[in-house]
């Protein structure tokens, strides 16, 4: 089975240390992704919603190791990725990168649209200059650049065409993942339809595979196979997109579906549960269920240990995490 | 969204011609800045005559060729000549190639010094950091006119001795911005995607964040070259300078005990620094405006 697998990762804690010392005595820390696991199949594509602060980044740059992790095992294509070092992890890079969420910040204002398109290949190494020419005319062509456009320098283009100049140097060493950091949240409305629809299409042509993270939970809908919803470092739910979208399960899911705004004349405004209540301090252990202090259903047995994953009964593959499980599907 | 095949070359080879390189963009815009223009023009006019200055007036600056205190002008001698009855001009066009040469040198010592202190500090951050910056604020700190006496005087009067006095004493600013920009860069998102992509840490440092850090490390340097002949002067006029060449400065200190005497033969060499420190202060300025985006609007 691992062969159609993408990404494996298993166990994933990234913790950030903080100044000071906590009460105990101990040097603070952040634990902002708390004990993770997924598994992308080739192909496909994994969303991470959550809201922000909830950890969803950072567990996704830790999967491209950008940020130091705590615990956890990163299985790419079936390699090891993460204990790979210095030089093996520089080589092993290009099968993971990165479509970033700024279109501004995330090119280098001093190249040119093709030298960035190119600078992933020079870093592997394993392309002759004349083949890299050859991959980047046809990444050009595939994101829909023209190749004049190759010449200019990124403070000529518009955010959409930055966006696209990112995707294609996010394809240009054919990488075994490609992490999409909320693609289009930074771009108008009109212009991420046609970004998504780019990825969707490149995703069919070269068969990607995305780990997608977004705070939208319509995009997510869009784009996505598999869904996880993310809370203050923990996954609260995981499912595939059908049995997501037909029943969230979980409180905090249910909380993030019903404040996406809505044009319906009739519906009935449900927010404002959500913004009540104290989020949990991460840099404390935790003791029971992260979202007990702003859940609606909330009960003495949620503040009783931390909830861990599991199937809501009757489903395979739909799980959450929630004290209260057996209270709603009897109910 | 595509263009129709027919028009899309002309309209292809339309954008290409207004894909301007930042660095021509820059330099339009500091032919447009009139005061960096003039100082460009007479920089210029004087270093070709430090450069051929002395081959066309071949005239040893130590040799006594005239009675001493002869005014500008007089006996075909067009500055005069010093207390010694040596040649003016001949020791100005001289001193010009000593003074411009050090300034240049030790500006580029200090800014090579303090590139790779600030890159390492801006970059790897944590002990390294600390390690280099606390000896940058010790330099920092050190008043320079006396640490650079000190070196010299150890050292011995020698025009290398005196350059990398020069170069020694003046680094920390350069640190400084280095770092400041290093630390600045070092989070934009291209960088990460430069690291996701597989650039080492050399690479990194070197190829992506110094193009970036680069125009006020620049703009540093070049108002460096003023500071470091104005530096050289005060070495010079003091006696703390290669007594076998002539600088700007040394024709200065020989002269002054005669300055209400023979007044012109401290003015001149005083004109020479002044212009030309004037010149590189303003070129420095017209750089600043011109790689700095924030101020185009003006």
């Amino acid at each position: 089975m691992s062969d159609k697998l993408a990404l494996d990762v298993q166990n994933l804690s990234v913790s950030f240390p903080m100044r000071g010392r906590g009460a105990d005595g101990r040097r603070r820390a952040l634990l902002a992704v708390d004990n993770v696991n997924f598994l992308i199949a080739r192909g496909k594509t994994l969303g991470i919603v959550g809201e922000s602060g909830s950890g969803k980044t950072t567990a996704a740059m830790a999967v491209a190791r950008l940020v130091p992790k705590l615990a956890g095992n990163i299985t790419i294509d079936g390699i090891d990725f993460g204990t790979l070092d210095n030089e093996a992890l520089r080589q092993a890079r290009q099968r993971i990168q990165i479509i970033f969420q700024d279109p501004y910040s995330s090119l280098n204002p001093r190249l040119r649209a093709g030298e960035i398109v190119r600078e992933p290949l020079v870093y592997a190494g394993e392309t002759s200059r004349a083949e890299q020419d050859r991959i980047i005319d046809e990444l050009f062509e595939a994101v829909g650049l023209r190749p004049e456009q190759k010449a200019l320098f990124p403070h000529q283009f518009s955010g959409g065409q930055r966006q696209r100049i990112g995707i294609a140097r996010a394809l240009s060493t054919r990488p075994s993942l490609i992490i999409c950091d909320e693609p289009v949240s930074a771009l108008d409305v009109a212009v991420q339809a046609q970004i998504l629809n780019l990825l969707k299409s490149l995703q069919g042509q070269f068969g990607l595979t995305y780990l997608f993270i977004s705070h939208d939970l319509g995009v997510v809908q869009h784009m996505c196979d598999d869904i996880a919803v993310m809370y203050m470092g923990q996954f609260m739910e995981y499912a595939d997109r059908k049995s997501f979208f037909a029943a969230p399960r979980h409180p905090y899911s249910q909380a993030l579906l019903d404040a996406v705004p809505t044009i319906d004349i009739g519906a009935q405004p449900t927010g404002g549960k959500l913004v009540d209540g104290e989020i949990p301090d991460l840099t404390l252990p935790q003791t029971g269920c992260r979202f007990a202090s702003r859940c609606p259903h909330a009960r003495d047995v949620c503040n009783g240990g931390v909830p861990q994953l599991q199937d809501w009964p009757g489903s395979t593959g739909h799980r959450l995490a929630c004290h209260l499980t057996g209270t709603f599907a009897t109910s | 969204m595509k263009p129709a095949a027919d028009s899309a070359p002309r309209r292809g080879a339309e954008i290409v011609d207004k894909a301007q390189h930042p660095l021509r963009e820059m330099v339009v815009m500091f032919l447009a800045n009139r005061a960096a223009m003039v100082a460009s023009i007479v920089l210029s006019i004087v270093v070709l005559a430090a450069i051929f200055g002395p081959m066309l007036h071949p005239v040893d600056p130590f040799e006594m060729v005239w009675a001493p205190f002869t005014p500008p002008g007089q006996e075909g001698f067009v500055l005069g000549t010093d207390y010694l009855g040596r040649d003016m001009l001949a020791a100005l066009l001289n001193g010009g190639r000593v003074s411009l040469t050090i300034g240049l040198v030790a500006a580029l010592m200090s800014v090579f010094i303090g590139i790779s202190f600030g890159a390492l500090a801006g970059f790897y951050r944590g002990l390294v950091e600390e390690v280099l910056m606390r000896i940058t604020e010790f330099f920092q700190v050190l008043p320079t006119l006396l640490f650079s006496m000190v070196i010299v005087a150890l050292f011995g009067a020698s025009l290398e001795v005196v350059t990398i006095a020069i170069g020694v004493v003046s680094w920390t600013a350069v640190a400084r911005i280095t770092r400041a920009e290093f630390l600045r860069i070092r989070e934009l998102e291209y960088v990460t995607a430069s690291r996701a992509a597989g650039a080492s840490n050399v690479t990194l440092m070197t190829r992506v964040i110094l193009p970036n850090a680069l125009p006020p490390i620049i703009v540093q340097a070049a108002l460096m070259v003023g500071s470091a002949i104005l530096f050289e002067a005060g070495l010079a006029f003091l006696g703390l300078s290669d007594p076998n060449v002539v600088s700007w400065g040394q024709i200065i200190g020989s002269n002054r005990p005669y300055i209400l005497d023979a007044g012109f033969t401290v003015t001149i060499p005083g004109l020479a620094i002044f212009v030309t420190v004037l010149s590189i202060s303003l070129i420095g300025d017209g750089l600043n405006d011109a790689l700095n985006p924030k101020l185009r609007a003006r």
